[in-house]
């Protein structure tokens, strides 16, 4: 069959004498939503830490679209396709819409050594095209992402992976500390990403959340994978008993 | 018209720029009209871009996010550095690149320290202010170097461009600097860098910035700026003290704060800086031309500092809160 887009092999990881990750294998294929659960310190950040290039695991593999991976910084996740959508939010809130949208890959009409002039102009044409794009509508790219909402602040963030034609999405919690609607939003928007096959890995402790947008569930507990399923094979009653 | 309102008072320069005016008419007023008269406008404007220049830098750093206390012992160290190399028979430009060399080194220690050993940039700057005041005084030998006016060719820093004998070159040399600071900070990619850094770093560094590598940088800009302004005012002076630029790390500060920067990063523009270095070297004068007791100069920018900071919070707040149409 296909490739897996996203696979670990054995993943472990110590922190400072702490045995956060004890050998972690996982497939995730392309177009997959792939719902990541677990109770606090069950390892699902360490591992989503790792997959973007915050931390670098103590010892196995990471393959991206079969080919070994060795991701060091965010950067490189972010070459490799792999874009991550924090909990704490990945935007400077004192800063425009569009200049967050282009933060460490603006547009420049020319640079010398790599600094530039800013394409100013190009960045608030495409991020408009690109918040549109996910059916979020907003005034002005030039509105400071510290007056939006929270459910925006996330679509905005989800906007921009897009618009780096990003193949793998993980959402670290992107729905903490929402409003019931605001949640509704952002589940919207990852079902969005389904449409486009984009694949997706949805982290959250919310069950219902990861119930009503991942076509699969992977259950974490105590730094080991615990549950593997299609999420019409299993129940929240299920995956709640084992965490 | 509304809009225009919310915008001006989101913008902390603005009120700062108001002030300026306004003690500009009361110190006109009060000194008869020397305040403004040619004697002292060209004092004023042979101090303004030494002063200016260590705001700029200090306030791009700040911007960022970080401090730098060491400014004061910069602003000495590279003229004392360059004057020693001149005497010792060196060639002028020789002098001055190594004076800005050793700048820029002092930057780069100040920046590499405090990331690498994740410090607080106000110890390592304090430090630094230490180090390179003693190390001022210890090249000097303890005398101050002397260099005979002419020997050096100063008029491209200091000398007066225009007949009437107003304005020096220091000014322009000032005005091109604090041009290009602005756009890079507000035009530039590493402009965005700066912002995204200061403004929320776990952010800055998600998105792949090399938020190290980017405050480094500033460190090493407001260490060169420091000791470009401290040369200026030795050659302007030709005389080469081991002591000048005390406490000027904090009037430095004061400006940013006082043109609206932030203390905790990611808020602040070059030009409010500027303009808070101007009320300080405004106030200064202008207190001596008015025969007020110049002993109250520190308290007023003290006042001055407190009152910018509140001020500033609650116009934002303010601005931030006005209602304003948003359809469309």
């Amino acid at each position: 069959m296909n490739t897996p887009i996203i696979e670990t092999r054995d993943l472990h990881k110590w922190y400072s004498g702490v045995h956060a990750l004890k050998g972690v294998s996982l497939k995730v294929d392309s177009g997959e939503a792939v719902g990541l659960v677990g109770d606090n310190g069950a390892g699902k950040s360490t591992l989503i830490n790792i997959l973007s290039g915050l931390h670098h695991q103590d010892s196995g593999d990471i393959l991206v679209e079969g080919k070994p991976a060795d991701i060091r910084s965010p950067r490189d996740a972010m070459r490799l396709g792999i874009e991550t959508i924090y909990q704490y939010n990945s935007m400077v809130p004192l800063m425009t819409i569009s200049r967050n949208v282009f933060i460490g890959r603006e547009p420049l009409k020319w640079s010398i050594g790599g600094i530039g002039i800013l394409d100013e102009r190009k960045m608030r044409e495409e991020s408009v095209k690109a918040i549109a794009d996910v059916d979020l509508h907003l005034r002005s790219p030039d509105a400071l992402v510290g007056e939006l909402s929270g459910g925006q602040r996330q679509g905005v963030a989800i906007a921009r992976a897009m618009h780096f034609k990003s193949k793998v999405m993980i959402l670290d919690e992107p729905t903490n500390h929402l409003s019931v609607k605001e949640t509704a939003k952002v589940i919207g928007f990852v079902k969005g990403l389904k449409a486009q096959g984009v694949t997706s890995i949805f982290i959250s402790h919310n069950m219902h959340h990861v119930f009503a947008c991942c076509n699969r569930i992977v259950a974490m507990a105590l730094g080991k994978v615990v549950l593997d399923k299609p999420a019409a094979d299993t129940s929240i009653e299920e995956v709640s008993a084992l965490l | 018209m509304r809009r225009l309102v919310k915008l001006a008072m989101q913008k902390p320069e603005l009120a700062s720029a108001m002030l300026l005016l306004v003690l500009v008419v009361l110190f006109q007023i009060r000194s008869e009209g020397v305040f403004l008269s040619v004697n002292n406008v060209r004092g004023f404007l042979g101090l303004l871009p030494e002063t200016a220049l260590v705001a700029v830098g200090v306030t791009l750093l700040m911007i960022s996010g970080e401090f730098d206390l060491s400014v004061g012992s910069v602003f000495a160290l590279m003229p004392m550095t360059m004057a020693v190399l001149v005497v010792a028979g060196w060639p002028f430009w020789a002098a001055v690149a190594v004076g800005l060399m050793l700048c820029a080194v002092i930057g780069f220690l100040n920046g590499w320290l405090t990331i690498r050993f994740d410090i607080p940039s106000f110890i390592t700057t304090l430090g630094m202010l230490f180090m390179a005041r003693s190390l001022t005084v210890v090249i000097s030998g303890g005398f101050p170097p002397r260099i005979k006016p002419g020997e050096v060719p100063s008029w491209i820093f200091v000398g007066f461009v225009d007949e009437g004998g107003l304005i020096r070159a220091s000014v322009l040399w000032f005005i091109a600097i604090a041009i290009l600071i602005s756009l890079l900070l507000s035009r530039t990619n590493f402009g965005n860098w700066v912002r995204a850094t200061g403004g929320f770093l776990p952010a800055a560094s998600a998105m792949g910035i090399p938020t190290g590598k980017v405050k480094i940088a500033c460190f090493m800009i407001c260490s060169v700026l420091a000791g470009f302004a401290g040369m200026i005012q030795s050659l302007r002076l030709n005389s080469f003290l081991p002591s000048i630029g005390e406490g000027m790390e904090l009037q430095a500060v004061a400006a940013a704060v006082i043109g609206g920067t932030s203390l905790v990063g990611g808020v602040g523009s070059i030009i409010g800086g500027l303009i808070g270095a101007i009320l300080i070297r405004v106030i200064d004068n202008g207190m001596v031309m008015s025969q007020i007791d110049s002993n109250w100069f520190k308290f007023a920018i003290g006042a001055l500092t407190i009152f910018a900071v509140v001020g500033n919070a609650w116009l934002r707040r303010r601005g931030r809160a006005m209602k304003v149409e948003t359809d469309k």
